[in-house]
């Protein structure tokens, strides 16, 4: 156990960084407001995930563009859409994940993309031109991807008599890792991924299904010994438990760290949840143009390699991905085998009611 | 002679005007909309209609809530009883030391205070997990034990199984009496500080032993001390919701956890208002209960 390791925790969705950028976020909206009586020079406010950029990327555009980006930090994207729910205080460039793309465009949150002014998007890879959630991509350009699975100790889940617990039947239907278990406590991604270990799709699941998975996490849940807040790999770090719901990017970068090759993640057999991040220009954005370049500037080759670089995640950007070395673009945490890949599919946005469905589900299991 | 403030209506009302401004704005005002809210309905991701519907409260009052309030009541109401069980001898003891000690124990009580409560609780899973600084002295005692009985020609104890201590109602119970124990002392320290020694002293003379004088004198005394003590408690214990979620296990969900994520992932306010002001109007029943307990000590002194 390494103390550094616990209190590391570079994820883009860690509780330590909710804090930090709450924070920041309070500095923020004070310098919005002065940069608005100000009304001085050209500034492009971005919305961001934590360590989410590379390191001297803001500093390259406003080099290249003269224009200087500020940047703040959120952790959620429920946190994201609370903030701009009562009006955009200020923001040019927000970063939503895929269903959130679609909540904001249809409560009117987001600006129309002019697609003239991106001529970058020329270097996505031909699957991420276009996608389900943003259909011609009126509102989104795509900025990483990544994908649930199952993070693990390779020794004790070795010791256990399974050395790839390569299906969600370990996680959600097994008492065989009991309390060495962990799970997201994300409402929609664990019924869903419940959804895709029965076989059906994610997306519109019928009740009946429902009902026997709500039973399933039930008979599960004494198994389990918690629902994490997105810190899985400090819980693995920190051998309270030997297995968990994960994102990959999350483990890529545990083990990357000192002592990480202890630890292996796969995505199971039966296929997974993906998501993505997007590049928005919410409503009422004080500089669109230069909205539209800073967003035409992260897809630029140079500048997504260096962003890449850092975050380690995966990146829709075909440019970018053949800069990149051999040891990133066949890590195969990072890129997940195409057989599974081919079995995984994106949430979709069913309506809040939808939402507030699982949420009751959770709360029932969780009561129960 | 001293003034009345009712002899100087200007004055007073100088004083008082920015403090009840402030609370109107910051206070009665956003809680008035939210309270607006618990009769609303959602019409879509971001806009709310006040229809004045009931029924995000019949909602609220389903059996899984109300079992999810029972549960915090009993998770608060334990936390309050451990508080003042530990909390009395303390605050009993910081009462009776010396002027000198008495600011330093008074600051090591506030201490904590100071430091972030999600660094505190950070820090308690530091010290509870399982290769955490309990289960190593733990480990560390168990190892020489079994040390020892090897040297006198015993059976050596086995492995060490580290304790779990963490992700269970008794972590989210020992979380909130750690974050809580100073709202207990200091309330409950004041009024055994300003009680009347003598009484106490007569009830020596008298023939009580100290238990009998602590349990027939001094605890009537500080009794509003104490009710003001399980009050300050008991409330923002009922409304925990960081160190249920970080320190908790898969049964250890508050009502606070609920109405978060209303707020939060399902994007319901209509109905985590509603919730809200559940817990809100059983925060007005405790502070009545509590002012009955001070106009019954009033009358009786």
């Amino acid at each position: 156990m390494s103390k550094a390791k616990f209190l590391k925790g570079a994820s883009r969705r860690s509780l330590l960084q909710q804090f930090g950028a709450a924070a920041i976020g309070v500095s923020f909206a004070g310098g919005l407001s002065a940069c608005g009586r100000g009304g001085g020079g050209r500034t492009v406010n971005f919305y961001n995930w934590d360590t989410y950029i590379g390191p001297t990327t803001l500093d390259d555009f406003r080099e290249a563009t003269g224009v200087p980006v500020n940047m703040s930090l959120f952790a959620t994207n429920d946190e994201l859409f609370a903030r701009l729910r009562a009006g955009n205080p200020g923001y040019d460039v927000i970063v939503p994940s895929n269903e959130f793309v679609t909540r904001m465009s249809e409560a009117g949150m987001l600006q129309e993309l002019d697609h003239s002014k991106i001529p970058n998007m020329a270097n996505l890879l031909p699957e991420f031109q276009d996608a389900s959630f943003d259909p011609g991509r009126r509102y989104s350009m795509p900025y990483t991807w990544l994908v649930l699975g199952i993070g693990y100790n390779k020794e004790a889940v070795a010791a256990k008599g399974v050395p790839t617990p390569n299906s969600w039947r370990y996680l959600f239907d097994s008492p065989i890792f009991s309390q060495r278990l962990s799970l997201l406590s994300e409402s929609a991604d664990l019924i869903r991924l419940c959804a895709k270990y029965q076989g059906i799709s994610l997306n519109g699941i019928p009740d009946s299904n429902l009902a026997t998975i709500e039973q399933m996490l039930i008979r599960q849940k004494p198994h389990l010994k918690q629902f994490h807040q997105d810190n899985g790999q400090d819980l693995l770090a920190a051998g309270e438990v030997d297995i968990v719901l994960e994102y990959n990017g999350d483990m890529a970068q545990l083990m990357s760290a000192e002592g990480g090759d202890r630890f292996d993640f796969l995505v199971p057999q039966e296929g997974t949840l993906i998501n993505s991040d997007c590049l928005c220009i919410p409503t009422g954005a004080p500089n669109p143009d230069d909205a539209h370049a800073f967003i035409n500037y992260l897809l630029d080759p140079e500048a997504g390699k260096k962003i890449t670089e850092e975050i380690q995640f995966p990146t829709p950007n075909r440019a970018v991905r053949d800069l990149m070395p051999e040891s990133y673009r066949t890590n195969t945490v990072i890129f997940p085998p195409a057989d599974v890949m081919a079995k995984s599919e994106y949430g979709e946005f069913e309506g809040d009611e939808r939402a507030r469905l699982y949420e009751e589900i959770f709360t029932r299991i969780s009561a129960a | 002679m001293e003034q009345s403030w009712k002899q100087a209506k200007t004055a007073f009302a100088a004083v008082a005007a920015p403090p009840v401004f402030w609370l109107l704005l910051f206070f009665v005002v956003p809680l008035a909309v939210i309270w607006a809210y618990t009769f609303g309905e959602n019409t879509g991701p971001i806009t709310i209609d006040f229809t004045g519907t009931f029924a995000n409260y019949a909602r609220a009052l389903e059996p899984l809530y109300l079992g999810i309030f029972a549960k915090s009541l009993v998770i608060a109401g334990l936390t309050t009883a451990l508080c003042l069980v530990v909390g009395f001898p303390v605050a009993l003891a910081i009462a009776f030391s010396s002027p000198r000690a008495k600011a330093w124990l008074l600051l090591l009580i506030m201490l904590p205070f100071w430091t972030n409560l999600l660094i505190r609780t950070f820090a308690l899973i530091a010290v509870l997990r399982e290769q955490g600084y309990v289960n190593f002295t733990l480990e560390w005692l168990w190892n020489n034990a079994s040390g020892f009985m090897t040297l006198i020609g015993l059976q050596p104890l086995g492995e060490y199984e580290p304790l779990t201590l963490l992700y269970n109602n008794t972590a989210v119970v020992i979380g909130l009496v750690y974050v809580h124990l100073p709202f207990m002392v200091l309330p409950l320290y004041s009024a055994l500080d300003r009680m009347d020694r003598s009484l106490m002293e007569a009830s020596l003379d008298l023939g009580a032993g100290h238990l009998r004088t602590i349990w027939s004198v001094v605890v009537p005394l500080a009794a509003p001390g104490i009710a003001s003590g399980v009050l300050i408690t008991f409330i923002p214990a009922l409304g925990a919701y960081l160190t249920p979620d970080l320190l908790g296990g898969t049964d250890s969900q508050m009502i606070a956890n609920v109405i978060e994520r209303q707020f939060k992932r399902a994007n319901d306010w209509p109905f985590g208002a509603a919730l809200s002001f559940l817990l809100m109007y059983l925060t007005f029943i405790a502070i009545a209960l509590q002012a009955l307990v001070q106009r019954r000590a009033d009358r009786r002194g």
